[in-house]
């Protein structure tokens, strides 16, 4: 396959960026979105220009490290999908492909395609844990969870904090990450003790980190690779409504 | 947002309900104007029910927009640097549309009370027959305000699409099978509503009415 990508080029977090246009040639279909940008690459380093930069890990989907905005959709054209997983196959040949960085004031570019998500931290750090002893590990049955809020939990926490749903928010929010951990630790008899000042330390936190206000847009949900239901921004709500009437 | 939206469209409601008494005959109509002012008396002086849901609604109106207000500025400082490539987003273009369409509403809302209620654009009937008023305010001859009219209620129809559905979410609404009767319950009245407002205009545009 032989396409062009244009790509966001930004040295430095202070310095200004802008779109390059390069030519990628003989891409095979069955290569990953990230190993045309590694071929790519090898083509820079070799012409003694400087590589794109940009975050990756386990090339898995399942660390939500890699976050590219491809063709003004985060992750790119395959549903619940992160960019590792995304194939050149998506692609037709001759396709001229824009790769951004998430755009987001709470996750400033450090260069290239690399944004800070510290924001992320800030936010967890306010209340995404719980207190409890720890120690060996508890017995299976010596608390109870029904089988219906078990799987409701692992669905919010299957959440890989990537940060998709704030790259794709019209509002620039990161409401659906809140309310996933907000659900994950809520649904669950160990999540009890800090349900009320979790959901407000968060929001907080949120608030904090220069993050927009939510309108229910459901952009955040189409673009999660996790499949994050929209309806947990609903669960999160209620919670922070009990929290303040409790205050 | 979800509040004060509540409370203005309760009031959208209760407005077309009264629209439609025009009818039942427009004497009929006339004495339903008469009602809105002799409304709480002997409690309330004359007219004071009228002022006092006027003053509950600017704050309504107040409040919505102020918490708009803060949403927008907001999201525009959360993205300072746009995309270069963004395609239209996938939510429906009732969510899209909601801060302008609210713009087109708020100047809508200045135009109509203009129209019908100070008479300023319009004086046919003076104080004391509404029912003139609304026939000789979409006569055939003026089809240019019932085109804006239209537009204007049609767009009222769009943001309270996404607007109702949005309150239920907001006010704690989390299963899925709720989510798909709030959109539904949403869509149905906002079908209904624009519906009420649409068929007196068009009554009189047709000479149903007058």
């Amino acid at each position: 396959m032989d396409i062009k990508v244009r790509v966001w080029r930004q040295s430095g977090p202070t310095a200004g960026g802008k779109m390059v246009t390069y030519d990628v040639k003989g891409i095979s279909p069955d290569a990953s979105f990230l190993e045309m940008i590694d071929v790519l690459n090898e083509t820079l380093i070799l012409n003694g220009d400087d590589p794109i930069a940009f975050d990756h890990d386990c090339r898995e989907g399942i660390c939500g490290a890699c976050s590219m905005v491809i063709n003004g959709v985060a992750h790119g054209p395959e549903k619940a999908t992160t960019t590792c997983q995304l194939h050149m196959r998506k692609f037709k040949d001759g396709d001229v492909i824009d790769v951004e960085p998430w755009r987001a004031a709470a996750f400033p570019v450090i260069k290239d395609l690399v944004v800070d998500r510290s924001a992320f931290d800030k936010i967890i750090q306010a209340g995404g844990y719980i207190t409890a002893p720890t120690g060996t590990a508890p017995d299976a049955h010596a608390a109870p969870v029904p089988k219906k809020d078990a799987d409701a939990a692992f669905e919010a926490a299957t959440c890989i904090g990537c940060g998709a749903c704030v790259a794709a928010c019209p509002n620039g929010s990161s409401m659906l990450f809140t309310a996933a951990k907000i659900a994950h630790l809520g649904l669950m008899p160990q999540g009890q003790p800090e349900r009320d000042s979790r959901v407000i330390d968060m929001l907080q936190a949120q608030d904090d980190a220069g993050f927009g206000g939510c309108t229910n847009a459901g952009e955040c949900t189409t673009v999660c690779p996790k499949g994050i239901p929209l309806s947990l921004i609903g669960r999160l709500n209620s919670d922070y409504r009990k929290a303040i009437s409790k205050r | 947002m979800a509040v004060s939206g509540a409370l203005l469209v309760l009031f959208l409601f209760a407005h077309a309900a009264g629209n439609l008494k025009i009818f039942v005959g427009e004497t009929d109509f006339d004495h339903y104007a008469e009602w809105l002012r002799d409304l709480g008396t002997p409690l309330l002086p004359h007219g004071w029910f009228l002022w006092l849901q006027r003053i509950g609604l600017l704050a309504g109106i107040g409040l919505h927009i102020w918490a708009a207000t803060a949403l927008t500025i907001r999201a525009k400082k959360a993205r300072p640097v746009k995309y270069a490539h963004r395609p239209k987003i996938q939510g429906s273009y009732a969510a899209r549309t909601m801060r302008w369409g609210g713009v087109i509403i708020v100047l809508f809302v200045i135009y109509h009370i203009l129209d019908l209620t100070t008479g300023t654009f319009n004086p046919a009937g003076g104080d004391v027959d509404p029912s003139a008023r609304v026939i000789a305010g979409f006569a055939p001859d003026r089809w240019y305000v019932t085109l804006f009219y239209t537009l204007a209620v049609v767009s009222v129809g769009f943001h309270l699409r996404h607007g109702i559905w949005s309150a239920f979410r907001t006010l704690g609404q989390q299963t899925t099978k709720g989510e798909r009767r709030a959109k539904a319950v949403a869509l149905v009245l906002s079908v209904v509503l624009v519906a009420m407002y649409l068929s007196v205009p068009f009554a009189v545009l047709t000479g149903l009415v007058g």
